[in-house]
């Protein structure tokens, strides 16, 4: 079959299922009898026009790297981890303990105590489904979605019985000491003058998610590790001629994917609540699966996908505010967008393959 | 603990175990024909949504459960458009389908009745009335039988009595028909049916729209029977529970009985004590909600007995040229 050029793959391929799902939502807008032009304009001033909108959005498109990374490198290994919402749940209550329980002199020892917390919990949620699926060959997908639900009654259940302080009806833990805080992004930008909205949830833990984008990077193109993953994502047989263990990469495959799950509560419930509350993840490891998938697996699509996901978000929370829109719409996209990234790729794929071919035979003679 | 207590427990196991059981023996359709699907939850949900919005509005539920069943199947309609035309990932568009529906629901009832995504409450006419079976008034008095017959078989909605039917049904049209035979097949070994000369295409989407009209009963079930009205997420969960039982009955009809029945005395139990007290020790709900969840694991981890899928579950099939 004719191929089309490796940039047409990477760039046309996602932003045509990414504008089809805009279209659709555009139209969704217009039959609830809403103009969609105007919904456009509110989320884009809402989201991108004022530094407290950026200061939102750039806080949620943190959250949605962690959790796209983590789909990403399950992909990578050819595993899909919709156990994303757990792990970033475990990750909160490792969070959640470091900060509590650990008196932490300074902030920045803090930040890598939790870091170290989040991870390991985010981690040790994705190694039972991992070590199944490497042993037993219980399908990933199954067990992780089991594994989300597990979560969701563990946590309730420790926030209510174990880490709930006496007397509150709340089901959330104390707050933690004030040296856990994080310095937010407007407080840094104002250190270099900077004028930034202060009211704002973005803080330090965006730079922690660049860094981990180049990380998960050099990992997956620049290690052996990486090169082990991919060849088992692309041919288990092939990659065990070549002498890998199924075993060990699906391990630290699923392991490393949990545990960049993990970190998100370092921007969330270190970074925003201050406090472990329940449902702290609030669907952002299902984000990440629309992440992955828009992102190409790639943490450079990652890190824009995520940024798409936070102006959405951002937008859509104002769009309930100043128009009748509910903020649920927000999850239609992102149905929209996983579906044609995701499940209706080739609907996208061949008009462009078959286009492609044509320019192609048309350039030869 | 007395004998009508035990009753009225096996009673809400009854209303419990319906919808559980028509999205399982849903999913068994699809999974037996090769497509995997996770969007259980969805497509109960728009059902519970679209039926209780046309029940509310028309108050005639017949309507109502009718448009629930169309909204359940325009879904599996994407579901096989993806999985089946284009080829494209079962489980990724299982995962749309389930947000999909969460969101749409809320959008569209927000802007319908402006109740914040709830439906108004059904008032009679708009709900499944439930239906007293022969006997059941003059036998109330009968100790054991009587009482099993008239409290807990009578007294439930059309749809718990064509959930338990459907069982039977699902048992004969798999194993004892030829379509049966031939959805099992292509959900094992698509090549040789094609080869055989029947349409792979096709079986494969007669799988996925009789599970649409399966969850579309559940759904509706949930919305206009069991409950009045729809609100935001009603299913909570009840499409994975579903597919958990699915596995657990390793996708065969009698097993998916006991299995939702199961599943369903748990939530009737949490249901009814929340913290169980078992001389002393004290089991929270929490761990009773996640029972299913962990059942399954252990299930699927091969412990006790093994769970094997249909072989070609989860393939697209493209035809050799």
């Amino acid at each position: 079959m004719e191929r089309m050029p490796k940039w047409a793959d990477v760039v046309l391929v996602p932003l045509f299922s990414v504008v089809l799902a805009f279209l659709i939502s555009g139209v969704v807008i217009w039959a609830i009898g809403e103009d969609p032009f105007r919904a456009m304009e509110v989320m884009v001033k809402g989201a991108l026009g004022s530094s407290y909108g950026w200061g939102h959005t750039l806080y949620y498109a943190t959250n949605f790297v962690f959790t796209g990374l983590a789909v990403a490198i399950a992909f990578h290994a050819g595993f899909f981890n919709i156990g994303g919402e757990g792990q970033a749940l475990l990750g909160g209550l490792g969070v959640a303990l470091c900060c509590l329980f650990i008196p932490w002199p300074h902030w920045s020892m803090a930040l890598a105590g939790a870091m170290v917390g989040g991870a390991l919990f985010g981690a040790a949620w994705a190694a039972i489904p991992a070590w199944l699926r490497a042993t037993r060959g219980s399908h990933e997908v199954i067990t992780t979605i089991m594994f989300n639900f597990i979560a969701a009654s563990l946590l309730i259940y420790l926030l209510v019985h174990q880490l709930r302080p006496q007397g509150s009806m709340d089901p959330a833990s104390p707050r933690f000491p004030v040296e856990t805080r994080l310095p937010r992004l407007s407080e840094m930008l104002d250190a270099v003058g900077i004028p930034f909205a202060t009211r704002t949830p973005a803080n330090i833990t965006l730079f922690v998610a660049i860094a981990a984008c180049f990380l998960v990077w050099f990992i997956i193109w620049r290690t052996r590790l990486g090169y082990e993953i991919r060849s088992l994502g692309k041919s288990e047989k092939a990659a065990v001629y070549a002498g890998i263990s199924p075993v060990k990469v699906t391990m630290y495959a699923m392991l490393i994917s949990g545990a960049l799950a993990g970190l998100m509560a370092v921007n969330s419930t270190m970074g925003q609540t201050g406090r472990l509350i329940n449902n702290a993840a609030e669907g952002a490891g299902f984000i990440g699966i629309a992440v992955a998938l828009m992102g190409r697996s790639h943490p450079f699509g990652v890190a824009l996908a995520a940024l798409l996901f936070g102006f959405l978000y951002q937008g859509g929370g104002e769009l309930s505010l100043e128009t009748s829109i509910p903020r649920e719409l927000i999850i239609v996209i992102q149905a929209l967008v996983i579906l044609f990234t995701g499940a209706l790729d080739n609907l996208v794929r061949s008009p462009l393959e078959k286009g492609f071919a044509l320019m192609k035979r048309r350039g030869a003679g | 603990m007395d004998f009508i207590t035990i009753i009225q427990i096996l009673d809400s196991t009854m209303r419990l175990a319906t919808p559980l059981l028509l999205a399982c023996l849903a999913g068994m359709y699809s999974e037996r024909a090769g497509v995997f699907d996770i969007g259980l939850e969805g497509k109960m949900l728009a059902s519970a949504f679209l039926s209780a919005a046309v029940a509310a509005v028309t108050l005639n539920v017949w309507l109502g459960l009718l448009a629930g069943i169309a909204a359940s199947m325009a879904l599996s309609l994407v579901h096989g458009l993806a999985s089946i035309t284009f080829r494209g990932n079962q489980l990724i568009s299982g995962v749309a389908i389930n947000f999909l529906a969460a969101g749409a629901t809320v959008v569209v009832g927000q802007t319908w009745f402006g109740l914040g995504g709830r439906t108004p409450s059904l008032l009679s006419g708009g709900r499944f009335e439930p239906i007293t079976l022969p006997l059941a008034d003059t036998l109330r008095d009968v100790p054991f039988l009587g009482q099993i017959w008239s409290v807990l078989m009578s007294g439930h909605t059309l749809p718990v009595y064509l959930a338990l039917l459907a069982v039977p049904l699902s048992w004969w049209v798999l194993f004892r028909t030829r379509f049966g035979l031939r959805l099992r097949a292509v959900g094992e070994n698509p090549a040789a049916v094609d080869t055989a000369g029947v349409s792979v295409v096709q079986l494969r989407f007669a799988a996925v729209l009789i599970a649409g009209l399966l969850c579309g009963i559940a759904g509706a079930y949930l919305a206009t029977g069991f409950g009045a009205g729809f609100v935001k997420d009603m299913t909570a969960g009840r499409g994975f529970i579903a597919l958990a039982a699915l596995i657990f009955a390793k996708w065969r009809p009698v097993q998916a009985l006991f299995t939702c029945f199961l599943f369903g005395l748990l939530e009737a139990i949490v249901t009814r004590y929340q913290n169980i007290d078992l001389g002393g020790v004290v089991i929270p709900v929490q761990v009773m909600q996640a029972l299913p969840y962990v059942m399954v694991v252990v299930v699927l981890a091969g412990f006790v007995g093994k769970a094997i899928p249909p072989r070609a579950g989860g393939m697209p099939y493209v035809k050799e040229h």
